[in-house]
């Protein structure tokens, strides 16, 4: 008779307990993006909200970033970094195919030994990670979970697309996950659909791209993009709120991905939230920053004064893939 | 089956409502684009709104043609009936 094997639970409930971004320093306004594109600031505001974005320079790395969003959201929290059992980098712009950039991030955060590695999720990378980091502390995996989102999109920006120049932005942003005395993170609804791959893609593949002049660039296809997520992640959300058990006047904040204001409002209206519900905006001063856009935006809030400890906040991501996962989490 | 000019009211309260657009003023003859100030996002809502509300799909192949709210209301008429 063979051995059997010992099973093992983590916490009944888990948390976020701490959140933290970094924002590059250089702002980078709408008339800097029209040396390159014919276009006009109204055009770019009218059609996406924003008014300016954040770009990194060659010193604020996708490491570098990361480890600035990380340290923010462990001192957030108040955990020993020491405790950290796992280390999840969501990003599509550190340009090494390996290793994966978590396991810097978890030497550099002090969780030196700490389970790493890096989650392909685009814009939906975020609320991968938490959910991923919920299971693994309720599984028993890991005691604290760090779940980061970043991005240099500026490197894979085509600076004279003038459907695509103006959106793209960088940054990071992280949560601390770990244990709670209740549910702090309801349960995720995620998915993919991979029949529309080609709708927000890299153009190139780095293969095709060696060898040739043509560095790799992201390209959109606008409209179909804008009508699925407008209106299908309007339903995702909608799900996330009805498995959390939370009704759209128990939110305190929507935070959905800063893909572009119109979609915001477009899904703001589908799901038809009431006015008190406080919408994250960020998109307006930051742009679209993919997997560091929800933490980013969130910790924007907080800094207005608009959210607070023990809000409710539905958030939301989607991106290329197409890919998408929302939940529902009480913020630390 | 929806009169023409109920279609073209019904869609009146759609632009309305996405777009600001006073109803009188979404009339067949006028332009999405050049009379209405309907823009390509704008339109994307009108036309998920309008597919809901008449119950009819409308391809994003389709859009493109839909020039006037008169080529609107006579794809859904078509649509309806087809």
């Amino acid at each position: 008779m063979s051995a059997t094997i010992t099973s093992q639970t983590g916490a009944r409930y888990a948390g976020v307990l701490g959140i933290g971004s970094y924002r590059p320093r250089r702002v980078v306004p709408n008339a800097e993006i029209l040396e390159h594109i014919d276009s006009s600031d109204e055009w770019i505001q009218t059609r996406s909200g924003i008014k300016e974005r954040r770009w990194a320079s060659e010193d604020e790395t996708v490491l570098m970033m990361s480890v600035n969003a990380a340290k923010d959201a462990l001192e957030d929290s108040g955990i020993d970094p020491a405790q950290v059992g796992c280390v999840i980098v969501s990003t599509v712009t550190h340009l090494y195919q390996t290793p994966a950039i978590a396991t810097r991030v978890a030497v550099e955060v002090g969780a030196p030994t700490a389970a790493a590695f890096d989650v392909s999720a685009a814009c939906a990378g975020f609320c991968y990670g938490v959910a991923l980091a919920n299971d693994m502390i309720r599984g028993g995996s890991a005691k604290y979970v760090l779940a980061i989102g970043v991005e240099r999109l500026s490197d894979l920006t085509d600076r004279t697309d003038r459907s695509t120049a103006f959106i793209f932005a960088d940054g990071a942003g992280a949560a601390v996950v770990g244990p709670a005395d209740e549910p702090g993170i309801g349960p995720v609804v995620w998915g993919s659909d991979g029949t529309q791959h080609e709708v927000i893609s890299q153009k190139e593949s780095w293969q095709e791209a060696a060898g040739s002049y043509n560095w790799p660039h992201l390209r959109m296809d606008g409209n179909p993009v804008f009508r699925w997520a407008s209106f299908e992640m309007a339903k995702t959300a909608q799900q996330a709120l009805d498995v959390a058990g939370v009704k759209a006047e128990d939110l305190d904040l929507f935070v959905p991905h800063q893909a572009n204001m119109r979609i915001t409002d477009a899904m703001r209206r589908t799901l038809k939230l009431p006015d008190h519900v406080k919408v994250a905006r960020d998109i307006e001063r930051q742009g679209n920053t993919s997997a560091a856009s929800i933490p980013l935006a969130i910790t924007a809030m907080r800094e207005a004064g608009e959210a607070k400890s023990g809000d409710l906040a539905l958030i939301i991501g989607f991106g290329a893939g197409l890919v998408y996962a929302a939940q529902v989490i009480r913020l630390p | 089956m929806a009169s023409t000019e109920e279609i073209r009211s019904n869609l009146a309260e759609i632009v309305n409502e996405i777009a600001g657009i006073p109803v009188e003023d979404v009339q067949l003859d006028k332009s999405f684009t050049d009379d209405l100030d309907v823009d390509s996002l704008s339109m994307v809502e009108v036309v998920v709104a309008a597919e809901e509300k008449f119950d009819v799909k409308i391809p994003d192949d389709e859009v493109k043609n839909l020039k006037t709210v008169g080529d609107a209301v006579a794809f859904i008429e078509r649509a309806q009936n087809g």
